[in-house]
C-alpha cells in the first residue's frame, strides 16, 4: 500500500551544487528501486542549523515527497544512514495528515455553498463576541 | 515572555458586546491566573485570548516553517505553556509535534544559549 512521506535530509555544507545533484540522482535511484515514487525533489539551499551536527554548522537542506510503503522507507533510510554526506534526515508520514485537511477544507466549502442567511447567520454572532 | 503577551490585551478596544468587557481588563490579567478554579463557577470562558489558529483558520501546522513556530518557542527554546499563547488545546498539540520534529532536523534548537 502507497502512503505519501516526506523524507527532509541535510547534507554536509561543503558540497558543490554538482554533488549535490548526483547524490540526490543516486538517492532517487535508490528509492525508486525499493518501489518508491518520488513525486517532487525540493533543494531547500543552505541554513545555519539550530546546533552542532557531526562538527558542521551548516547543511544544505534537500526535500523528497514521495509515495512508497513501509519497505522502501526502510530501505531508503539505510541507504541514507550509510550516505556519508547525509548527516542528518526525518521522514514524515504524510498521508493522513493530507486526509484531514482535505475533509477539513471539504467541509468548509460545503458550509460556505449552504444559503449565507440560513447557516452563517447564528454562526456570524459567535465570531463577533468572542473576537 | 508573560509581559508581551499580557500587554496585548489592553491596546484592543473595549469591546461592548463582550461578555468579559467590563470586569475584563483589570480582571482577566489575575483572571488567567486563577482561572484553573474559578472557571468552575462560571458558565463561559473569562479569557479573552483566542487561539490563533481558530480565528485564521490555520490548518497546517507544519514543522517547515520555523518562522512560524518561532513564536511559540520562548528564548531559550523552550515551548510556551497555551496558557500563555491562548491556543486551544488540538493546535497546541499539532504544534508541540511540530516542534519537535524541527528540532529533531535542525531547525529549531533543542536548548538556546
Amino acid at each position: 500500500m502507497q502512503r505519501a512521506y516526506e523524507v527532509m535530509f541535510i547534507v554536509r555544507p561543503d558540497f558543490t551544487e554538482e554533488d549535490l545533484d548526483k547524490l540526490i540522482s543516486t538517492l532517487q535511484t535508490h528509492a525508486t528501486n525499493a518501489g518508491a515514487v518520488v513525486a517532487n525533489v525540493e533543494k531547500m539551499g543552505k541554513r545555519r542549523l539550530a546546533y552542532d551536527v557531526k562538527k558542521f554548522q551548516e547543511g544544505q537542506y534537500v526535500l523528497f515527497i514521495m509515495n512508497a510503503d513501509g519497505k522502501g522507507i526502510y530501505e531508503l533510510e539505510r541507504r541514507m544512514r550509510v550516505t556519508e554526506p547525509v548527516i542528518k534526515f526525518i521522514t514524515v508520514r504524510t498521508d493522513e495528515e493530507q486526509q484531514r485537511l482535505e475533509k477539513v477544507r471539504k467541509l468548509r466549502a460545503a458550509r460556505a455553498k449552504r444559503p449565507p442567511a440560513e447557516a452563517a447567520a447564528p454562526e456570524a454572532v459567535n465570531p463577533a463576541v468572542t473576537a | 515572555m508573560a509581559d508581551e503577551t499580557n500587554q496585548e490585551t489592553p491596546r484592543e478596544p473595549g469591546r461592548p458586546q463582550s461578555r468579559s468587557g467590563d470586569r475584563g481588563d483589570r480582571g482577566d490579567r489575575g483572571d488567567r491566573g486563577g482561572s484553573g478554579g474559578r472557571d468552575q463557577g462560571r458558565k463561559f470562558f473569562r479569557r479573552k485570548k483566542v487561539c490563533r489558529f481558530c480565528v485564521e483558520k490555520v490548518d497546517d501546522i507544519n514543522y517547515k516553517d520555523v518562522r512560524l513556530l518561532q513564536q511559540f518557542v520562548a528564548e531559550r527554546g523552550k515551548i510556551v505553556p497555551r496558557r500563555l499563547t491562548g491556543v486551544c488545546t488540538p493546535h497546541q498539540r499539532r504544534l508541540t509535534t511540530a516542534i519537535k520534529r524541527a528540532r529533531n532536523i535542525a531547525l529549531l534548537p533543542f536548548s538556546a544559549r
